[in-house]
């Protein structure tokens, strides 16, 4: 078994109104040296595959068919065997 | 000739589209289930509002691979006529049968309210029953409803006149003002480069009655059915 982390985010072209009215309320308590404040997903994954290799293009597909939109979002995939400890 | 309205887990205006067919307009209209293979021999379908799949992952993003959407996206490339409302517009953006995507409002809001939008191009199968120019006085009803697509998309929807509505003033000035979520070039509603997929933010079935403030929304889907006369004549 192997584990996917998949990370999402706006494409940096695109203005994160979110991150940006978090960013407006961090400022307003004083944390004026924050800034570029961005919010995206965090998905993990658990694939069945006979190797690293397949596991790594599987969590690639889905993440470029489903998981995110790349006409407005960026995703990075990592990817590792799970210790047997960890799997289910 | 029948119009078949999608219903997926979540729609909510699925029951307005249905009324403003049947018993505004006054054409046989039937629900297509998401979990049906076949679309029934309808001659349209309407993608309606709401809030497919909870609007998990992101709006119209599960509803897409849904078993009846693999029949919709056949139908449209086929030149079948597809309209969707709201959530239906960011299914067909997420399905690409029409290019960009809907992004959160520029304020963040959820915005429930009357608008205008101006219909830009009246040429297509969902505008021909309206002048040139002619504004709508119609809801919305959207958290993500931001249009957003590359500027190379945008200038080929501008060229080819493929932006079907923008919002406006109350006399039909296209402005910064009059767009209440940041969409680009104030787009309220845009077809696909054969012309036969409208997806549009505001709600035409919320405005098809005198009981519902506006009677603006009948003329979209008057022009629809002409377009479907003109066919089977």
């Amino acid at each position: 078994m192997f584990k996917a982390e998949v990370k999402i985010m706006l494409r940096p072209a695109i203005l994160d109104v979110q991150g940006k009215t978090v960013e407006n309320s961090l400022h307003s308590l004083g944390y004026t040296g924050v800034g570029h404040v961005r919010i995206g997903k965090h998905i993990t994954l658990e694939i069945d595959a006979p190797g690293l290799e397949e596991a790594n293009r599987i969590a690639r597909e889905v993440s470029e068919r489903v998981l995110s939109n790349p006409i407005m979002e960026d995703f990075e995939v990592t990817v590792s065997a799970m210790e047997p400890e960890e799997a289910r | 000739m029948k119009i078949g309205v999608v219903v997926f887990p979540g729609s909510n205006c699925d029951h307005d589209a249905y009324y403003a067919l049947k018993h505004e307009i006054g054409v046989d209209t039937t629900f297509l289930f998401h979990k049906e293979h076949d679309l029934q021999g309808i001659d349209a379908v309407v993608l309606p509002g709401g809030f497919s799949y909870g609007d998990y992952l992101r709006c119209g993003a599960i509803a897409r691979f849904s078993p009846l959407m693999n029949e919709v996206v056949r139908f449209a490339q086929s030149g079948g006529p597809v309209v969707g409302i709201c959530n239906g517009f960011q299914i067909l953006c997420e399905a690409g049968l029409l290019p960009g995507a809907l992004l959160r409002n520029r304020d963040l809001r959820f915005l429930s309210k009357h608008i205008y939008i101006r219909t830009v191009n009246n040429r297509t199968i969902f505008t021909g029953d309206l002048t040139d120019g002619a504004v709508l006085r119609i809801p919305i009803a959207h958290g993500e409803g931001n249009y957003y697509a590359d500027p190379e998309v945008l200038h080929e929807l501008h060229n080819e006149g493929r932006i079907v509505f923008q919002y406006c003033d109350a006399d039909g000035n296209v402005t910064e003002e009059a767009n209440p979520n940041g969409s680009q070039f104030n787009i309220a509603g845009i077809v696909n480069g054969k012309g036969n997929v409208l997806g549009m933010m505001p709600h035409p079935e919320r405005a098809c009655s005198p009981l519902l403030g506006s009677t603006d929304g009948l003329g979209i889907f008057r022009s629809i059915v002409r377009s479907l006369e003109i066919v089977a004549a």
